[in-house]
């Protein structure tokens, strides 16, 4: 029943989900969902450039949406330029050009549905070993800017005056951002990335009492709907990507049920 | 200028002729600020006067476009800004809260909470928590790691009378206890003229600065807080002889409006107050060393 390639594809989402999780909570907590959304987008176009040159495709992804990150982090600098429609603007436009990029090259083909969805089929050896280093690498850097990254989430101001100096943070935060869009594209695809990183957060956010609780129980959460999207992706022959993001969607639904009475006595007791 | 260390004590941080503008703008302008250790620096001034400017270039927040600010090298510094929103979508108790930007050990936590008056409130969701709490919960933070200097923008806004007044001793008892240097931002001056060693008047540039009762100090003088209330509104209500206009110009109290106000500007009432102030606290002085050379205005 376990198929080989099904094997791999749920090792890889595991893996994604566990970065997933405290990113997405960042971007939770940082309201930066539409900014996620506009450097997953402009994944496609790294997509496209690396198909051109014939470069490898995670780290090409990763350049395109590290450099549109920070090019996002200059405007949004001039508050005239920080609008919605700016983001929007890009990330559609991103989307855009990479898609008709595509088309041109007629000598490639490309399953654009794989890059656009998530392809089950389409994870190897090989991207395992990328996701699980590269996941461990962006895990190791959150680790270690955790508190000043945190302590720039809450006050950039008191983080500033206390000495952490934000802005660094901020920008690696932004090159992690990029570093989990790239690992993550294979498995569910550039246009639910964002999905996969806002949706498990969410879903924790009733449940943590504190931010390092909340970036736990969204990597749990992350992998429960990779583990059960994958399944139903399999059985139903449904692309992967949005099997992953129904299997979170029906979770969060879950967990806007009422607590029942005892749990909720205890939140009491907590404040 | 007018808060000058002696020599043997290094400024924690010190302002001179600072300025910050906006499109051309200036917030405020020509600021000499200095805070030592064990000393208690309090800006007043009408809203928009640049006392949140002030404390912010001081901090290094805002780069001063004018004038030199400076930061003794590997300074410590606690902060409580006048306003933090902690978004609903951020999990966070008083405790990691405290933990915010340093490390802190269980034992401080718990010192710092029981020392603001918040004890039960360690495990408690910041965004459930009343005004006046939040605002002790902010001090216990800032107060958690033992800074060298504290910079606190109204820092009890929010809390009841009494809290308040508890509030300021801590403050005065934090300094004394850490031997800290505190910048503070302040409405209730009648509460925290006490404990205040200097305070400069802004508005948009320094009005007037002084040095206020010392005998403050004192247990005779504690006893006396109505004639503490009426001596510190004697500062806070003084009028200017000039007001600064919208457009920048200056209308002086004879009605005529310059392009600058002048360095004789400033208070009707200043002889009054300050030569007061030093014809009764002359005996008092000497015997706290803080008051060493802490004056000159």
């Amino acid at each position: 029943m376990l198929d080989d390639f099904f094997t791999r594809a749920l090792v890889a989402g595991i893996g994604v989900a566990l970065v997933a999780g405290p990113m997405g909570c960042f971007i939770v907590w940082r309201r930066m969902a539409y900014f996620g959304d506009t450097l997953s987008h402009s994944a496609l176009l790294g997509v496209a450039l690396a198909l051109l040159m014939e470069a490898n495709l995670t780290l090409t992804v990763f350049l395109v949406s590290a450099l549109v990150s920070l090019a996002l982090m200059a405007l949004r600098r001039r508050a005239s330029l920080s609008s919605d429609t700016l983001l929007g603007l890009l990330a559609h436009s991103a989307l855009a050009v990479g898609l008709v990029c595509l088309a041109f090259m007629t000598w490639v083909r490309v399953d654009l549905m794989g890059f656009l969805f998530g392809d089950i089929l389409a994870v190897s050896v090989e991207d395992i070993a990328v996701i699980y280093l590269g996941g461990a690498v962006v895990m190791g850097i959150m680790a270690l800017i955790w508190r000043r990254l945190f302590a720039a989430t809450v006050s950039w101001e008191v983080a500033h005056a206390e000495g952490l100096r934000p802005d660094q943070v901020n920008v690696v935060f932004m090159l992690l951002m990029a570093a989990v869009i790239a690992i993550a594209m294979k498995i569910i695809g550039v246009l639910l990335i964002t999905a996969l990183l806002l949706i498990p957060a969410a879903t924790a956010r009733r449940f943590s009492h504190g931010p390092e609780q909340m970036a736990i129980i969204a990597a749990g959460l992350g992998i429960l709907a990779v583990v059960a999207g994958l399944w139903g992706s399999l059985n139903w022959d449904t692309p992967s990507g949005p099997s992953i993001v129904v299997a979170a969607l029906v979770m969060f639904l879950f967990s806007l049920v009422p607590l029942p009475h005892g749990a909720r006595q205890k939140e009491g007791v907590q404040k | 200028m007018q808060v000058q260390g002696g020599p043997q004590q290094e400024a924690l941080i010190r302002l001179s002729r600072a300025g910050f503008q906006v499109r051309g703008k200036w917030l405020v302008h020509g600021v000499d600020l200095a805070v030592h250790r064990g000393e208690i620096v309090t800006l007043i001034g009408p809203n928009g006067s640049g006392k949140s400017t002030t404390a912010k270039i001081a901090l290094g927040v805002l780069k001063a476009s004018a004038g030199q600010t400076f930061r003794a090298p590997g300074l410590t510094v606690g902060y409580v800004p006048q306003k933090l929103a902690v978004d609903a979508t951020l999990p966070l108790t008083v405790k990691r809260l405290l933990g915010l930007t340093q490390r802190v050990s269980q034992a401080q936590v718990d010192q710092a909470l029981a020392a603001v008056g918040i004890p039960h409130l360690a495990q408690a969701q910041v965004q459930h928590l009343s005004g006046g709490e939040f605002q002790r919960a902010l001090l216990a933070r800032a107060i958690a790691h033992k800074p060298d200097l504290l910079v606190l923008d109204e820092p009890v806004q929010g809390v009841d009378f009494n809290g308040e007044i508890a509030l300021y001793e801590l403050i005065s008892r934090t300094r004394d206890r850490l031997g800290c240097g505190i910048l503070m931002i302040s409405h209730d001056l009648h509460v925290v003229m006490a404990a205040t060693d200097q305070v400069l008047c802004l508005n948009g540039h320094v009005c007037c600065h002084g040095t206020p009762k010392t005998v403050a100090e004192s247990a005779e003088y504690r006893a006396l807080f109505g004639r503490r209330a009426a001596d510190a509104l004697a500062v806070y209500e003084h009028h200017h002889d000039h007001t600064h206009l919208p457009d920048g110009r200056v209308r002086h109290l004879d009605g005529s409006i310059t392009d600058h106000c002048h360095p004789g500007d400033g208070h009707h009432h200043q002889d009054g107050l300050i030569e007061e102030e030093d014809s009764r606290e002359e005996d008092t002085r000497e015997e706290d060393p803080r008051q060493a050379g802490g004056r000159g205005a």
